[in-house]
């Protein structure tokens, strides 16, 4: 029996003026009936444009230059337009990563479902409409009637991930390709979907094409893996001997880099707190109404601890640290760092207080001014309180050698830095002001595995270089169980459990807390540390 | 350098300079070219073009040499254009960038102000600020820029509400730097690329407003405008329309000159969206 | 219901704006030498001072700033516009007069200027950066640096002129004495320049954002949605980018709408139309600030009216605009 997709030496050339000549080089891969095929890789491994080749959805430019895609038997790549278009929809669909934006603003839901009928079958209104009720009830939507005359953005990132897939499930398709379907979503809603990719396969019987980073995802729902690193698959095979016997130096790394879910054993301290939150609340109005960002929020950081705030968006995590610098003014409560309440402090006053809580951003590629040369940017802050000339520029260096980079470097731009890079130049300039509390966003949130691990180990050295007091905030509970000493759980704008993270991360007593746990991809599998 | 080739390199661009350069040339050699008042009597009116020596694009309905207008009155379009964009630009950038950085009520209020300045036709406040303030071609540069800072103030906010929630600009705050420095020093150079591509745009519609109201007949009639002129050869249409129709050229050639280079620095500024 | 609401929402924020423009006016008029009376006096040849004290007190000068500034207040909102300096008759009458000529040269045009716009914007889209893109884009850009005016004039030369095929000016043929039907095609005859004219600069405006819009609709993460579903290239961009690209259109169209009414008063000064800019020009010739103010105040009230309109349709295109509270 012949494989249900069978990509042969395929190779994706890149325009000219690309960084590299192609995206993918002598991809040979091929995908059964009934199976999960899982295809990982890191940012520029070509995952996504090899997926994409399937269907002839390539971007301006790119262009399959050898190789050939069987799909049933047939030469994809010999095709037409039109008639690939005929193949698409119907014997083959496909999920992309961002539900936000993979669906046309002006059309309902409903109508976009009813478009793969009304292209590929000759069935009437009545009929479209009563199969998209069905269909909507299978992707286990509450209230199909509603969801179907709804906008897209009247609907969670969960539920229109769900009608997506409806699209792509409608006319049973033989082979189902999901590109990072669940990246843009939170670790429940990712849970929920993953399960009803699994369910639908193990139902229908289709080949899935799954294209992911996440080894943790990879560990749901694979049966066969291929590993890409630079446009080449460098190894493939079953998915319980890649994912526990990796052979492949670089399928090993990327599974080291995988943080473990088991917490260090955990230290009490008995340092003095030198940031208090006490009873903060902050609220928005938003179209008239008032949504509360954060109720009642208290939570104490000793000294040399690192305090983790784990949640999923909405939870207001990223509106406490915005409170913690001032970006943010809460209403209610007071933020003590040491004993002065930063709350209560003017414009001015405050100014001259920042250098006592400094933050790290989430995203390595705007949080650097594009214009500035980086050692600038490291040393803005004392140079704003009166460090100059020769005196600045060795603490520019002294700071790069800090953090791990090049003193060389100082003067070069942020766009000569890779992303991991940027991030430590960012790690750099917060503590140029060699501040009481360093509060760090999602600092790791935006980088590959590989990366991720090499920032949190500097993280880690610095903590016990420099004794820092640290706030974390993250919304992936392998992270926190890294870097923390003691997390505290949110959920809509509530700190639902706080707690030594030994305990949280093992054993957690309130129910959201158990819910988050359980949704963490991979956790069965002993994979990672 | 490299900029310099990189704006070379695409034909429009050039083509866009070497208009404006000539543009600028007539304005700068009318004063030797053509040393006498171009408003005095210089032969028998409705010479046409290209028929008697010394008068090689003709007089109009009275006499006037058309060259020499038409040279003299590139100083008025330029500088009416210079001025008022100047003036466009640095309201709006003003406004634009206050109100985008601090938001809430400020932003509220000057936006306010701005929708009340666009709802009214900027060509009709013109023509009662002229009746005013009078026509005087200064005058006239000033209230020109006075009715068109609008666009620029709110295509500011705009590039000042995205800049401004960018993490690097977060970061200056934490780093406790004052808002003046955060708006002008950190802000304003990324926000300014598009602000300077429009005003290419301000200034050819500054010019294009002057001629309307030369036209009208209510700009300063003391001076030699292309307006003046085309307003003059409607009168003498049916007999002579290349009176009206040669500084309507100089106006095309001047407007498209400025919007070529414009687009040119455009695609210089944002390469991405220039080659696709 | 959702409409409805939107609508009471811009006239709640169009009040402010109003607002906000009468003080601007009154402000400038503070600036004016002389007032309206003097304007008055002036225009009777006279100088006689009990006679201004008692235009002052008629037309309530004589009080304070601030008293002078609710009177205007009063009258404006009443719509009591004052008397016209030069014509001795109501403002308001004048301009209800005039008003139609210059709605209906509006909206032709802008019509016309709409859909050519798109029509072609997308054409340039389909084809960018190939010679049928190149050719558009090059014509738009010439267009866009022609003084209307101008453009005018030599239109009448070749068509009224030289070949007589249209109308030179005016908005009807009074020798001929048409009525009902006849009456209508004679001034459509006679519109088809001057809507052409002050068409053709916001065609190019609109052309130029439908190409923008098309292109970078086609960039959206939805249209490749629309094409792994199976949709044919062709539907796929009428179905799906079409609609998404006409939002910004009406944007600018509604951005647009004031700088029309001030085109519209030179394009009626080159056909001899009767319309509101005309009204306008031979105020600022006579000084006539008065009938000015009241011209100023009545097209931003039109162009507040166009605004409500062109929101109302781009609520209808995009279910995304919400009306709460």
């Amino acid at each position: 029996m012949t494989a249900l997709l069978s990509i042969e030496n395929l190779s994706i050339a890149l325009p000219r003026g690309a960084d590299r000549e192609h995206a993918a080089k002598h991809v040979s891969f091929s995908i059964d009936r009934g199976e999960v095929f899982c295809v990982v890789g890191e940012s520029g491994s070509g995952k996504s444009l090899t997926a994409a080749a399937i269907l002839g959805l390539l971007p301006p430019g790119v262009r399959a230059s050898a190789g050939r895609i069987l799909f049933e038997g047939q030469d994809l790549l010999t095709l037409s337009l039109p008639e690939l278009r005929r193949i698409s929809g119907k014997r083959i669909g496909m999920v992309f990563q961002d539900p936000m934006t993979a669906l046309n603003p002006l059309h309902t839901v409903g109508s976009q479902v009813a478009e793969v009928f009304r292209i590929h079958t000759t069935l009437d209104r009545a009929e479209i409409a009563d199969r998209v009720l069905d269909l909507l009830e299978t992707m286990r939507l509450p209230e199909p009637r509603q969801i179907a005359r709804a906008y897209p953005h009247e609907l969670s990132g969960g539920q229109r991930q769900r009608c997506v897939i409806a699209m792509a499930m409608a006319l049973e398709p033989a082979l189902l390709i999901a590109d990072e379907p669940t990246t843009a979503l939170d670790v429940t809603t990712q849970a929920q979907i993953l399960a009803l990719i699994r369910d639908l396969q193990a139902r229908r019987g289709m080949g899935v094409m799954f294209i992911t980073h996440d080894f943790g995802v990879v560990a749901e729902v694979a049966t066969r893996i291929a590993v890409m690193r630079q446009g080449e698959v460098v190894e493939q095979g079953d998915a319980q001997a890649i994912l526990n016997q990796p052979r492949h130096p670089y399928s090993q790394a990327l599974i080291a880099a995988m943080p473990a879910l088991r917490p260090p054993p955990y230290q009490p301290s008995s340092a003095a707190p030198v940031l208090r939150v006490e009873g903060v609340h902050k609220t928005y109005r938003r179209r008239g109404r008032t949504v509360a960002a954060l109720k009642d929020v208290s939570l104490t950081l000793r000294r040399g601890t690192t305090l983790g705030v784990v949640g999923e968006s909405g939870s207001g995590k990223s509106t406490l640290a915005r409170c913690l610098v001032k970006l943010v003014e809460p209403e209610q409560g007071a933020i003590r760092v040491l004993e002065t309440d930063i709350t209560r402090l003017s414009g001015s006053a405050w100014r001259a207080q920042t250098g006592r809580i400094q933050m790290v951003f989430q995203d390595p590629f705007t949080s650097l001014n594009p214009r500035r040369r980086v050692g600038d940017l490291v040393t803005q802050g004392i140079a704003m309180r009166g460090v100059r000339g020769a005196d600045l520029k060795e603490r520019a260096r002294d700071l790069f050698r800090l953090v791990g980079l090049d003193p060389a470097a100082i003067d070069r731009f942020p766009h000569e830095f890779s992303g991991g890079q940027r991030q430590r130049i960012g790690l750099a300039r917060a503590l140029a002001l060699e501040p009481d509390v360093l509060v760090a966003d999602e600092p790791v949130s935006a980088l590959d595995l590989s990366v991720q691990a090499q920032v949190l180990d500097l993280l880690a050295g610095l903590r016990r270089k420099l004794g820092l007091s640290m706030v974390f905030i993250t919304h992936d509970l392998r992270v926190a169980a890294q870097v923390c000493d003691r997390v505290a759980i949110m959920q809509r704008g509530e700190v639902v459990e706080e707690g030594p993270a030994e305990t949280l991360l093992t054993a957690p007593s309130h129910p959201y807390s158990r819910e988050l746990l359980a949704a963490v991809p991979g956790r069965g599998w002993a994979g990672g540390a | 350098m490299r900029a310099l080739r990189r704006y070379a390199s695409s034909s429009a661009a050039l083509i866009g300079l070497v208009l404006l350069l000539m543009v600028i040339g007539m304005a700068v050699s009318a004063g030797w070219l053509f040393p006498d008042d171009p408003l005095s009597l210089a032969g028998a009116p409705l010479t046409p073009p290209f028929t008697e020596e010394g008068l090689p694009l003709g007089t109009d309905s009275v006499g006037r040499d058309i060259a020499a207008q038409i040279f003299h009155g590139a100083r008025v379009s330029l500088l009416v254009g210079v001025v008022a964009t100047g003036i466009a630009i640095g309201i709006g950038i003003l406004v634009g960038a206050v109100s985008g950085y601090f938001g809430g009520a400020t932003d509220a209020a000057l936006m306010r102000l701005t929708e009340a300045f666009q709802t009214v036709p900027s060509f009709i406040l013109l023509l009662m600020l002229v009746v005013i303030f009078g026509s005087e071609v200064t005058t006239l540069a000033l209230v020109i820029g006075a009715v068109s800072w609008t666009a620029p103030a709110r295509l500011t906010r705009a590039e000042f509400l995205t800049l401004r929630s960018r993490d690097f600009v977060q970061s200056c705050r934490t780093l406790g730097m004052p808002h003046a420095r955060i708006i002008f020093l950190e802000i304003l150079p990324s926000a300014l690329p598009p602000v300077i591509v429009y005003v290419s745009v301000v200034m050819a519609l500054a010019i294009l407003q002057e001629s309307a109201l030369a036209f009208l007949g209510l700009s300063d009639p003391n001076i030699a405008s292309w307006g003046n002129l085309i307003g003059d050869g409607r009168r003498v249409l049916r007999s002579a329309w290349y009176v009206a129709a040669l500084p309507g050229l100089a106006i095309i050639v001047t407007v498209l000159a400025i919007s070529l280079v414009g687009q040119g620095v455009n695609d210089l500024l944002n390469p991405r969206l220039g080659r696709r | 219901m959702r409409i409805l609401r939107l609508v009471l929402r811009r006239l709640s924020l169009s009040i402010p704006c109003l607002g906000i423009i009468l003080a601007v006016l009154f402000f400038l008029l503070q600036l004016a030498p002389g007032d309206a009376v003097d304007a008055l006096i002036g225009q009777m040849g006279t100088s006689d001072d009990t006679l201004s004290k008692l235009l002052r007190s008629y037309y309530g000068l004589d009080g304070s700033v601030v008293a002078q500034f609710t009177g205007y207040l009063g009258r404006l909102v009443t719509l009591d516009l004052g008397l016209s300096v030069a014509y001795g008759t109501p403002v308001l009458a004048l301009i209800l007069e005039r008003l139609p000529v210059t709605v209906v040269l509006m909206v032709t045009s802008m019509a016309m200027a709409f859909t050519a716009g798109c029509v072609v914007g997308v054409i340039a889209a389909r084809y960018v950066h190939r010679w049928p893109d190149t050719i558009i884009s090059v014509l738009g850009m010439l267009v866009y640096s022609m003084p209307s005016f101008w453009f005018g004039l030599m239109a009448i030369v070749l068509f009224a002129v030289t070949l007589g095929w249209l109308p030179a000016g005016g908005i009807s043929d009074l020798r001929a004495g048409h009525t009902g039907l006849a009456l209508m095609l004679d001034m459509a005859k006679h519109l088809v320049m001057p809507a052409l004219t002050l068409g053709l600069i916001f065609f190019a405006v609109y052309l130029r954002v439908m190409r923008t819009a098309m292109l970078e609709v086609m960039t959206l993460d939805f249209m490749r949605t629309a094409r792994a579903k199976g949709l044919q290239e062709r539907a796929v961009l009428f179905r799906h980018a079409l609609r998404n690209a006409l939002l910004p259109m009406v944007t600018i169209a509604g951005l647009q709408a004031s700088s029309m009414l001030g085109g519209a008063v030179v394009v009626e000064s080159v056909f001899s139309l009767p319309g509101l800019g005309r009204l306008a020009q031979e105020a600022v010739v006579q000084r006539d600030l008065n009938m000015l103010l009241g011209i100023t105040v009545m097209s931003s009230v039109l162009v507040i009216v166009v605004n409500l309109v062109i929101d109302i349709i781009y609520a209808k295109l995009d279910p995304r605009i919400d009306v709460g509270a």
